[in-house]
């Protein structure tokens, strides 16, 4: 008779990872790295696989590091802000293109327009696990000493970007 | 005042639901039937009262009162009129008035044409339907009045989000929610058939018309849905296996699978157990869906008002609803006793496996939705589940339930001779091949395994549905004897039919779409698929609540011209993105497809052409899918068959109510 109970656990397990999901809500629960190092990492560059990226080149500037994938369609919706950031608010977008295809995500850059400096090409998505990338898209925003001082999960959108990142980037480049 | 009105509406219709929850049931334990009559009133009376709230809201849509808090947030008197009643549900707390007034649509629906049904049963049905309505009432009053009234009232209300600003999405969610609250009519069904202990082919019965009707409007809501982003979003894809589209995609899945074991416990009294399971299952998945869209636990685009707080209330009312009916199940199911047996090779066999395959795609699609948050919660890591995946598991299982979509419909219940049914399909199985090996092995340009398969599968659905066909008019080849077949019979062949048009359609524009992004002047042209494209320039046109930038592309086939493209860039007058409104030529072989990007220096623009082979066919399948439902319900012969049967059945009824539980 036990097995008419298996659809009861099965659902009552499904819920308990409701439940807790929804207390480790991904847009409000900080990440554990806010206030640490970028994590160390190195990692080919999309356009150029001889040539690498790693952790001292977030140094430096205030930067935002953005995680990001063409499967991804929340992507598409924040590309286009941020290319407008990059042409008009003059902040620094490093990428990371997260468990991607080389030819499909030079397409979309071709295609969309590409505000990035630079953009490291993560294949298997390793160094997103040390990121802890939850989905994409994610954003980062490390300091001038490479310290995460934010991290935005969801796209980047116009209310997003006036509301909390200029605010903090505004007051990162403050901080000497 | 009006607002009040509605807002009072609502809670009246609370205290109905409360006695239709509980009076009814009541009722059918003890056998008092006054008690039991009480559920018919309190529906039609819900119903009413649902209506007027509806009706309350969207008269302080059209007449822009901005001093209600959620008029404010979604409409604009610049908005025209039919955008201002779509936006009555164009955000969450709308959505719920729309749900619950679609669920006092369906429980008066029930109320009115069960007649015929005995009165335990339909008591039991509407009282869990009450139960289901208090919890969506207690939802709206408590954490989502749609009335809540702003102090002061704003001059000029927010805009309508310019995405759901199409025709399309007027009607998309009206439909899928029809789907997704008709799922508890089985559920309600189901549940009552197993609190009052007798869970034989009767309940099937009566539950069989209300899901198929469910299932249609849930089939039109998807098809809708991917023919709205197709036209809306600007890039050319109809589906993205994102969160919103997979909750309702989960639903319609177990419908499916509802639906043909419904038509085995009726026909042959087997499957019981799973005909309930799948019932209950259909629901929950709805309320799922409803609980992953209202409460923010995944990130979406489609997620337009998500708060957590509000998603601990849905996750408490999922747990009472779902867990209640399967604890229900696990105290009932040992009890129910197995149907007709049949043989390994039967239409039985064949149904139980394209069902257990609709099961399993839909616990994979489940599972790739909720991945990251499991994976989260047990610290395994952080992942994210993207559109490749859900391809390549779809593509895995799903032709094995299309050769099942074939083999079925040509079997014999119970029974099936090997020998009778290859000499019914190898017509249609030989066909398929040859078109597979023709598709697929690289004869010609542009051959691939993926395309061959697609319409390897396609010929196989078509030819083996209409063989069954020539075997009805085995005795009598004429006319008459074509008439004269059941309408549910065509429904069914019509739906098969389909989800092979659709299959032809995913097939060749996966395979064959031809894109191309690029930067152009006024009077550039370029080709595209043989298709010349030239682009006149863009002006500026004022629309009624927005500026545009009007595109005008002619297309050209060797000297001819073949269509106009308007594709326009909108920037709504209370947004500062742009939104992009594609330009599409429809065609029954092919879409082209333009959108504009950014505007270049000298009024170039930067530009993306589409020519998408056989999109149409994708909803062409939809339609034709949804309308085969249609036409199985419209059975007269099965119209009859509910009176005379249910007539028949009536010597049971008052056993039914009177002792068992």
């Amino acid at each position: 008779m036990l097995r008419y109970l298996v659809p009861l656990v099965l659902f009552i397990v499904l819920a308990g990872f409701l439940w807790v999901g929804l207390h480790r809500d991904p847009r409000l629960v900080p990440s554990p790295l806010i206030g640490k190092p970028a994590p160390e990492f190195r990692l080919p560059l999309l356009k150029d696989p001889g040539r690498f990226m790693t952790t001292a080149d977030l140094k430096g500037k205030v930067t935002l590091f953005n995680v990001w994938a063409t499967w991804c369609v929340s992507c598409r919706q924040e590309h286009e802000v941020l290319v407008e950031l990059a042409r008009n608010a003059g902040v620094r977008i490093l990428g990371l293109d997260y468990k991607d295809s080389r030819p499909d995500a030079l397409a979309w850059l071709q295609r969309l327009g590409n505000p990035y400096v630079a953009i490291a090409f993560d294949a298997n998505g390793r160094v997103g696990i040390d990121w802890g990338v939850y989905g994409t898209p994610e954003t980062f925003v490390v300091d001038r000493h490479g310290i995460i001082r934010y991290k935005q999960i969801g796209p980047i959108t116009e209310q997003v970007w006036k509301d909390k990142l200029q605010p903090l980037i505004e007051k990162l480049r403050a901080e000497s | 005042m009006i607002p009040e009105l509605g807002h009072f509406a609502l809670i009246l219709t609370l205290c109905l639901a409360l006695i239709q929850a509980t009076v009814p049931l009541a009722g059918a334990f003890r056998g008092n039937l006054a008690w039991m009559a009480v559920g018919r009133s309190t529906a039609f009376g819900q119903f009413v009262f649902l209506l007027l709230a509806f009706g309350c809201l969207t008269y302080a849509f059209v007449t822009s009162d901005f001093s209600v808090a959620y008029v404010a947030e979604n409409s604009n008197t610049r908005l025209p009129l039919i955008y201002r009643i779509s936006a009555v549900w164009g955000a969450h707390e709308g959505s719920l008035l729309l749900w619950v007034t679609l669920l006092g649509a369906w429980s008066a629906a029930v109320a009115a044409f069960s007649r015929s049904l005995p009165p335990a049963m339909v008591a039991r049905a509407l009282a869990v339907m009450g139960m289901v309505s208090i919890g969506f009432l207690l939802f709206m009053l408590l954490t989502s009045n749609p009335f809540e009234r702003l102090f002061p009232a704003p001059p000029e209300g927010r805009d309508l989000n310019p995405l759901l600003q199409d025709p399309g999405l007027a009607m998309h969610p009206p439909l899928l929610y029809m789907g997704y609250v008709g799922m508890s009519v089985a559920f309600s069904f189901a549940l009552s058939a197993m609190i009052g202990g007798k869970l034989d082919a009767a309940w099937a019965r009566w539950s069989r018309p209300w899901t198929t009707i469910a299932w249609v409007f849930l089939t039109l809501g998807i098809t809708l849905g991917s023919w709205w982003s197709y036209n809306e979003l600007g890039w050319g894809g109809w589906w993205f296996w994102d969160p919103v589209e997979n909750a309702s995609f989960m639903p319609w899945l177990a419908g499916t699978a509802l639906i043909h074991s419904l038509a085995v416990t009726e026909k042959r009294g087997a499957f019981k157990n799973w005909t309930v399971l799948l019932a209950l299952f259909a629901f929950s998945l709805s309320l799922l869906g409803t609980f992953l869209v209202r409460s923010g636990v995944l990130v979406s685009v489609h997620a337009f008002a998500t708060d957590p707080s509000r998603g601990i209330f849905i996750l408490v009312f999922l747990l009472i609803v779902v867990g209640s009916s399967l604890a229900v199940y696990a105290w009932r199911a040992p009890r129910i006793r197995g149907g007709g047996s049949f043989d390994l090779l039967s239409r039985e066999s064949f149904l139980l496996g394209g069902n257990v395959l609709l099961v399993v795609i839909a616990v994979l699609v489940l599972l790739g939705t909720l991945a990251p948050l499991i994976y989260d919660a047990l610290g395994w890591g952080k992942i994210s589940v993207g559109f490749p995946w859900f391809n390549r598991m779809f593509s895995i299982f799903s032709p094995l339930l299309f050769v099942l979509l074939g083999l079925a419909p040509n079997s014999r219940w119970k029974h099936m001779d090997g020998g009778q049914l290859l000499r019914r399909i190898w017509i249609a199985g030989a066909a398929a091949l040859i078109t597979g090996l023709i598709f697929g092995l690289p004869f010609f340009h542009g051959a691939s395994p993926l395309v061959g398969l697609g319409l390897a599968l396609a010929v196989w659905i078509t030819l083996a549905n209409l063989a069954t066909l020539l075997d009805r008019m085995k005795h009598k080849r004429s006319l008459g004897a074509l008439l004269r077949q059941p309408a549910s019979y065509y429904g069914m062949l019509l739906a098969h039919l389909g989800t092979a048009v659709a299959i032809v359609g995913v097939t060749l524009v996966s395979a064959y779409s031809v894109e191309k992004d690029l930067r152009m002047d006024p009077g550039d042209s370029t080709t595209l698929a043989g298709y010349r494209f030239e682009f006149e320039g863009a002006k500026p046109r004022p629309g009624p609540n927005y500026l545009a930038q009007h595109g005008i592309i002619r297309v050209y086939r060797g000297d001819r011209q073949v269509a106009v493209l308007e594709p326009e860039k909108r920037t709504y007058l209370s947004q500062t993105r742009p939104m992009t409104e594609a330009g599409i030529d429809v065609g029954f072989t092919r879409d082209l497809y333009a959108s504009l990007g950014e505007p270049l220096s000298k009024g170039a623009w930067s530009m993306r052409l589409y020519y998408k082979p056989f999109v149409r066919w994708i909803w062409g399948g939809g339609v034709f899918i949804a309308l085969g439902g249609l036409l199985a319900v419209a059975d007269r012969r099965y119209r009859m068959a509910v009176a005379r049967r249910t007539a028949a059945a009536g010597g049971g009824v008052l056993k039914t109510a009177g002792g068992k539980a």
